[in-house]
């Protein structure tokens, strides 16, 4: 089992969404959050006075799948979530050690 | 007897003869100035007009509507998260606070005859003004607006006077204690506003009779805001972190909606202060629009060119700008001269409140200075190249303007100055440094908007 995080651009979100649901994944959990990387911050101008924006909001997604799911839901994140320009963000893969459905009790695959 | 008989005189003799306001007494023929009343004066009800009544009961209602939620929302939505609650929460108490004091003395000391920088106290608690609708059918109106009851005249002042507070209120945003605050307005309120108010406005004032001209409160409102929101900035300070913090406003849409607020409610506050639905308030209705879209373009474009980008908060504050420098010519001037008036503010006023306020080094948090005081002494000035005897009946003076400008300037930041400077050597003015961190919402009020 694994658990695949990924960083990725706000509005890509539903189409990301919509490509795991077809190579099978039941859920997915979704955060905002901030952060910088190559594409850096940006500046925005009140007034005449300028804030760096180092930080840049992105969507944080969090799958975990069975380890014949890992390839093809890597693929449809890298795929759906591709602009082609600085920003398109990551993807993090980490083992998963254990997985409990806390409703029913099921431990691991069952669980997921 | 007499006293009768000279009432019924001066009422009859005012029937037949234009309203003398009070920007433009002067220009009255000598014969009404001496007949006309000097004085809020009992009236028979068939001397009122329902169309002048109409329109300023409905402009009163819409001035009310710039200051809240107005105003509230074009501050609440520039400061940052944590300061909004407090933000929108001092125009909401000063609109109360001064609402009271008007009733208390405010309204007589601004608006009946007295000295040449005060006025008298004999409408102290409103104390006489009233409608007798049996048996004699009399009410009572003031020397300054004879087509329409005194309480729809104090009513429309009245709302003139709790904006005005609260206009100042963007200098000094995100550092003040509300209890401290509170001693100010209230001082601030009948110390400055009611003095000025009185010299400019009321015939008796000694800037009134020296020519000063001032439609609907350049002078008055603006200029009296901006300035004592310069003295509170020097002497508060400025915000922890500026400079190096990012203080970015926390909502544009809330500043749009009340910046559309406030210049919907504009035509109230100037085309009202015709005083009557006339050919003067159609005129100043016009000019205020058309200033106000030049004005807005102008710092739009300004911006565009000098920093890459037409920003909204641009387009608002320039929108702002030109409101407020037509405030002072409304009546005066034609459409023409309302667009150049409108452009020369958006670009100055952006100039101000970008370069100026840095090479100065003072923090106006949300440039009431830059807007209303810079914005306020243009309109003054070139109220007095503009103004028009064929539309107002009076010659602009480009050098009497500049006095009523300089009076305002030095008086406002001189009382202002002090009055803060002795709140802040009792009660203190400025909040913790550790109240400001967390933010006034949470501190000050106990609330928040997370």
């Amino acid at each position: 089992m694994k658990l695949i995080t990924a960083i990725i651009k706000p509005f890509k979100l539903d189409d990301v969404r919509q490509a795991v649901s077809e190579v099978g994944v039941q859920g997915v959990t979704v955060t905002e959050v901030r952060g910088f990387g190559r594409q850096r911050g940006h500046t925005e101008i009140y007034r005449g006075a300028e804030y760096v924006v180092e930080f840049v909001p992105k969507t944080k997604i969090e799958i975990a799948v069975e380890d014949a799911l890992v390839d093809p839901v890597i693929d449809a994140i890298a795929k759906s979530a591709q602009t082609g320009k600085v920003g398109d963000g990551k993807i993090f893969v980490f083992d998963l050690t254990q997985v409990v459905r806390i409703r029913t009790g099921e431990r691991d695959a069952s669980a997921i | 007897m007499s006293k009768l008989s000279r009432l019924i005189l001066l009422a009859l003799l005012t029937l037949s003869m234009p309203a003398a306001w009070a920007d433009d007494a002067a220009s009255a023929p000598a014969a009404a100035a001496v007949s006309a009343p000097t004085e809020p004066t009992l009236m028979g009800v068939d001397k009122i007009s329902a169309g002048d009544t109409a329109w300023m009961l409905t402009s009163t209602a819409l001035v009310l509507m710039m200051a809240i939620p107005g105003l509230a929302l074009f501050y609440g939505g520039m400061v940052r998260k944590k300061n909004v609650l407090a933000t929108l929460m001092q125009t909401f108490a000063i609109t109360c606070v001064v609402t009271l004091l008007w009733w208390l003395i405010g309204y007589s000391w601004a608006f009946t005859p007295g000295s040449p920088f005060l006025g008298g106290s004999s409408r102290a608690f409103f104390n006489g003004m009233t409608f007798i609708h049996d048996p004699t059918n009399k009410l009572s109106v003031s020397h300054l607006a004879l087509t329409i009851p005194e309480t729809v005249y104090a009513m429309f002042q009245m709302t003139f006077a709790a904006i005005t507070p609260a206009l100042i209120a963007g200098a000094f945003a995100d550092r003040m204690k509300f209890s401290a605050m509170l001693v100010f307005m209230i001082a601030w309120s009948l110390l400055v506003y009611s003095p000025i108010a009185h010299m400019v406005w009321e015939p008796t004032g000694w800037l009134n009779k020296a020519g000063v001209l001032d439609y609907a409160g350049g002078t008055v409102v603006h200029i009296n805001a901006g300035i004592a929101g310069l003295a509170s900035c020097l002497v508060l300070g400025k915000r922890l972190g500026y400079g190096r913090e990012a203080m970015a406003p926390h909502n544009l849409t809330l500043t749009l909606i009340g910046a559309s607020l406030l210049w919907v409610g504009w035509f109230g506050f100037n085309a009202g202060s015709a005083g009557a639905a006339d050919g003067r308030a159609g005129m100043a209705m016009l000019t205020t629009q058309m200033a106000t879209a030049a004005a807005a373009l102008a710092w739009m474009g300004a911006e565009w060119i000098s920093r890459g980008k037409p920003s909204v908060l641009g387009i608002a504050s320039g929108a702002v700008a030109g409101l407020v420098a037509i405030t002072p010519a409304s009546g005066f001037v034609g459409p023409t001269p309302a667009v150049v008036i409108g452009v020369i503010a958006g670009v100055v006023c952006f100039v101000a409140a970008t370069f100026l306020k840095r090479a100065l080094g003072y923090d106006d948090s949300l440039d009431a200075f830059g807007v209303h005081g810079i914005g306020g002494i243009i309109g003054a000035l070139l109220t007095g190249v503009f103004a028009s005897k064929e539309i107002s009946g009076s010659d602009g003076s480009v050098l009497i303007q500049l006095k009523g400008v300089a009076v305002t300037v030095l008086y406002g930041f001189a009382a202002s100055f002090i009055i803060l400077k002795i709140i802040d050597k009792t009660i203190g003015l400025r909040v913790t440094e550790e109240q400001e961190r967390e933010g006034l919402d949470i501190s000050l009020h106990g609330e928040s908007i997370e």
